[in-house]
C-alpha cells in the first residue's frame, strides 16, 4: 500500500501548505533547549542525561525501542508529569526563555503553546463541533462567530471539513479512526500552539488512514514545530528534518539518548554503532 | 445429553421463579390496591386512623421527607465522590479511610439509623419529631449508596479523557464538568435512584425521627407520616386497614416510578446533554 509514500485523499482539501519533504531547514533556531534531562520514577530512573535542542518550524522524530523513555521524554515538555504521581525530573528545559521545570509556571498556558497527540485518538463522546468548540472556550474565546471561523479553518486544515461539513453535530466516536486522529490534531491546532508533540501518531491506525496522517503531518512542517516519537523508522526517515535515536542503558534500565542530529545523517551516516545497527534493522 | 436438559430445565426454573415471585407480589398489591386508588383518596385525609378517607397529607409528607433527604445528600455524595475518584490515590491514607468508613455505614440497620436521628437532630439538635429530622437521618443512611455509585461511575471514564483534556490546558474542574460528570451522568441518576428508593422505602428509621402524625404537616419543622409508615401502621396496628394498605403500597410503587422517570428525563436533557455517544 505505501510503496509509493503515503496514500494522499481523493480531495486536495488542506490548506496547510504544500508538501515538503527532505531538507533539513535551512537555518536551525533552537525553540526548546533540553540540558541534561534526567526522570525519575520513584527511585527508578527512566530517562538520564539527555540534551537536544527541538529546531522550529522543524520535525524532529524520536526513535528507538519501547521502555527507552521516548514518551516520558515528549510528556516532560508539555508538563504531563506533573500528572503522575511520584514522577521527578531534574535538569533544565527552556521554552521560550523560561525553564519548564519552574513551579510557578501557568502550565494550562504552556499546554495550550505546546498541544499533544496520543497514540489512540481521543475524541471526547461529544460531537464534532464541540470537540473543538469546549478546549477553545476554556481558554476564553466565547463569540459563536469566532468559535465557527476557527472551526471551519481547522478541519479545513487537517483535510477534514469536507468529510464532516454536514454532520459538525454528529457524534466524534462516529469517525473513523484516522479521521478522529485527525480531528485530534486539529482541536490541538484550534488553540495555536507552537508546538505539537506526537506519540506514535499513526500506530493505531490502519495503512490508508496513516498514510493520510503522516501526509498532514508533513503540511504542518514550517508553521508548527513537531516532535514525533516513531516506531516506523521508514516514516521518520521520510518525514523528519531531525533525529533522536534513544537506547535502553543496560545496568541501569534507564533510557538515554545515544545520537541526535539531521535525519539524513542518523539514517545515512550514523556516528554510533548502536544507532547504525538500529536503523540497519540489526538490533533493536 | 441428559445433563443438559437438566441444567436447561434448571436455569429456566430459576428464571421463572424469580419472575414469578416479582409478577405475584406486584399482581397482589394491583389486585388488592387498584379498586380503592382514585384522585379523591390521593387528596382525602386519613379518616377513622386511616381505615377510610385517602392519603394526602401523607403523600405531601412522603415527598418532603424525600426532599430533605436528597437536597442534603447528593451535594455531599457528589462532592465525596469527586474528592474520592479524582483527588485521592486509591491506596492514600483519606481515600481508605473514607471508602471504610462508607462500607460500614452501609451495613448499619436502618433502626440504628432511627435511634441515631432521634438522638442526634430530634434531641441534641432539637428539630423534635419533624420531616426536618426525618430527611436528615435519610440523607445519612443513603450517603453511602450515593457515593459509592457516583465513584463508580467518575472511575469508569476513560482516564484518556483526564489526560487528552489536560494536554488541551483545561483546567481539572472545567474536565471534570464538561467531560466526566456528564460522562458519568447514567451511573450517577442509577445511584441516586437507589438511593430515593431505599430512602422511600424506609419505615425503622422514620418512626423515631419523623413521627407518625398523619395530618398535613405545617412546615419542615412539623412531624409527618411517611407511605412506609402508613402501610406498617394500617397492617399492623390497624384492624380493617388492609385495603388501604394496599392502596397506599400501590401509591408508593407509582410514586417511585414517577421519580424516576422523571430524573431519567431530566439527566438526559440537562447533565447528559452534550453527550452524543453514536449518531
Amino acid at each position: 500500500m505505501k510503496l509509493n509514500g503515503p496514500v494522499k485523499p481523493m480531495n486536495e482539501t488542506y490548506t496547510l501548505g504544500p508538501l515538503q519533504i527532505g531538507p533539513p531547514c535551512c537555518d536551525p533556531e533552537p525553540l526548546i533547549r533540553v540540558d541534561n534531562l534526567s526522570l525519575y520514577y520513584g527511585v527508578k530512573p527512566a530517562l538520564e542525561n539527555v540534551s537536544l535542542d527541538i529546531y522550529k518550524g522543524c520535525i524532529t522524530a524520536l526513535i528507538g525501542p519501547s521502555g527507552c523513555g521516548k514518551t516520558s521524554f515528549l510528556s516532560v515538555l508539555n508538563r504531563m508529569t506533573d500528572m503522575i504521581p511520584d514522577c521527578r525530573v531534574s535538569g533544565k528545559v527552556h521554552f521560550n526563555g523560561r525553564d519548564l521545570r519552574d513551579l510557578a509556571l501557568d502550565v494550562q498556558g504552556l499546554r495550550r503553546d505546546i498541544g499533544m497527540i496520543f497514540q489512540k485518538p481521543v475524541p471526547f463522546p461529544l460531537s464534532i463541533r464541540r470537540n473543538i468548540e469546549l478546549p477553545l472556550r476554556e481558554h476564553g474565546i466565547s463569540k459563536q462567530a469566532e468559535l465557527n471561523d476557527v472551526i471551519q479553518q481547522v478541519l479545513q486544515d487537517v483535510g477534514l471539513w469536507v468529510e464532516v461539513k454536514d454532520r459538525l453535530e454528529s457524534s466524534a466516536l462516529a469517525l473513523s479512526g484516522g479521521q478522529q486522529q485527525r480531528l485530534c490534531i486539529a482541536r490541538a491546532l484550534a488553540l495555536k500552539p507552537k508546538v505539537l508533540l506526537m506519540d506514535e501518531p499513526c500506530s493505531a491506525l490502519d495503512p490508508i488512514s496513516s498514510g493520510v496522517v503522516e501526509d498532514l503531518i508533513q503540511r504542518l512542517r514550517g508553521k508548527y514545530t513537531v516532535v514525533i516519537v516513531t516506531h516506523n523508522l521508514a516514516q521518520a526517515r521520510r518525514i523528519a528534518n531531525y533525529a533522536g535515536f534513544f537506547w535502553i542503558r543496560d545496568q541501569q534500565r534507564a533510557g538515554c539518548l545515544i545520537e541526535f542530529g539531521q535525519c539524513k545523517q542518523i539514517f545515512e551516516a550514523p556516528a554510533h554503532e548502536l544507532t547504525a545497527a538500529y536503523v540497519n534493522g540489526s538490533r533493536g | 445429553m441428559f445433563k443438559n436438559v437438566l441444567t436447561t430445565v434448571l436455569i429456566w426454573l430459576t428464571a421463572l421463579i424469580v419472575s414469578g415471585v416479582f409478577v405475584w407480589l406486584l399482581s397482589d398489591i394491583v389486585i388488592h390496591g387498584l379498586p380503592r386508588l382514585s384522585w379523591a383518596f390521593l387528596a382525602e385525609a386519613p379518616k377513622n386512623a386511616g381505615r377510610s378517607g385517602g392519603i394526602g397529607p401523607i403523600i405531601i409528607s412522603t415527598l418532603s421527607i424525600l426532599l430533605v433527604a436528597m437536597v442534603t445528600a447528593t451535594p455531599l455524595s457528589l462532592a465525596t465522590a469527586v474528592l474520592l475518584s479524582e483527588f485521592t490515590e486509591n491506596d492514600s491514607v483519606i481515600g481508605r479511610l473514607v471508602r471504610r468508613s462508607l462500607d460500614v455505614l452501609a451495613g448499619v440497620p436502618s433502626i440504628v439509623f432511627g435511634l441515631f436521628g432521634n438522638a442526634f437532630f430530634c434531641i441534641y439538635l432539637g428539630l423534635g419529631f419533624s420531616i426536618l429530622s426525618g430527611g436528615l437521618t435519610l440523607a445519612c443512611m443513603v450517603l453511602p449508596i450515593l457515593i459509592r455509585t457516583a465513584e463508580e461511575g467518575l472511575q469508569a471514564t476513560p482516564d484518556d479523557y483526564r489526560l487528552a483534556a489536560a494536554a488541551l490546558g483545561m483546567s481539572r474542574s472545567a474536565t471534570l464538568v464538561h467531560l466526566l460528570l456528564p460522562s458519568a451522568a447514567p451511573a450517577l441518576i442509577a445511584g441516586l435512584m437507589l438511593g430515593v428508593g431505599r430512602a422511600v422505602a424506609e419505615t425503622a428509621a422514620l418512626i423515631f425521627t419523623s413521627g407518625y402524625v398523619d395530618r398535613m404537616p405545617d412546615s419542615l419543622l412539623d412531624s409527618g407520616r411517611a407511605l412506609s409508615v402508613h402501610i406498617y401502621d394500617l397492617s399492623m396496628n390497624v384492624a380493617g386497614g388492609d385495603t388501604n394498605a394496599y392502596s397506599s403500597a400501590l401509591m408508593l410503587i407509582l410514586l417511585l416510578l414517577i421519580i424516576n422517570s422523571i430524573a431519567m428525563s431530566l439527566a438526559k436533557q440537562w447533565l447528559h446533554r452534550d453527550i452524543v455517544l453514536y449518531e
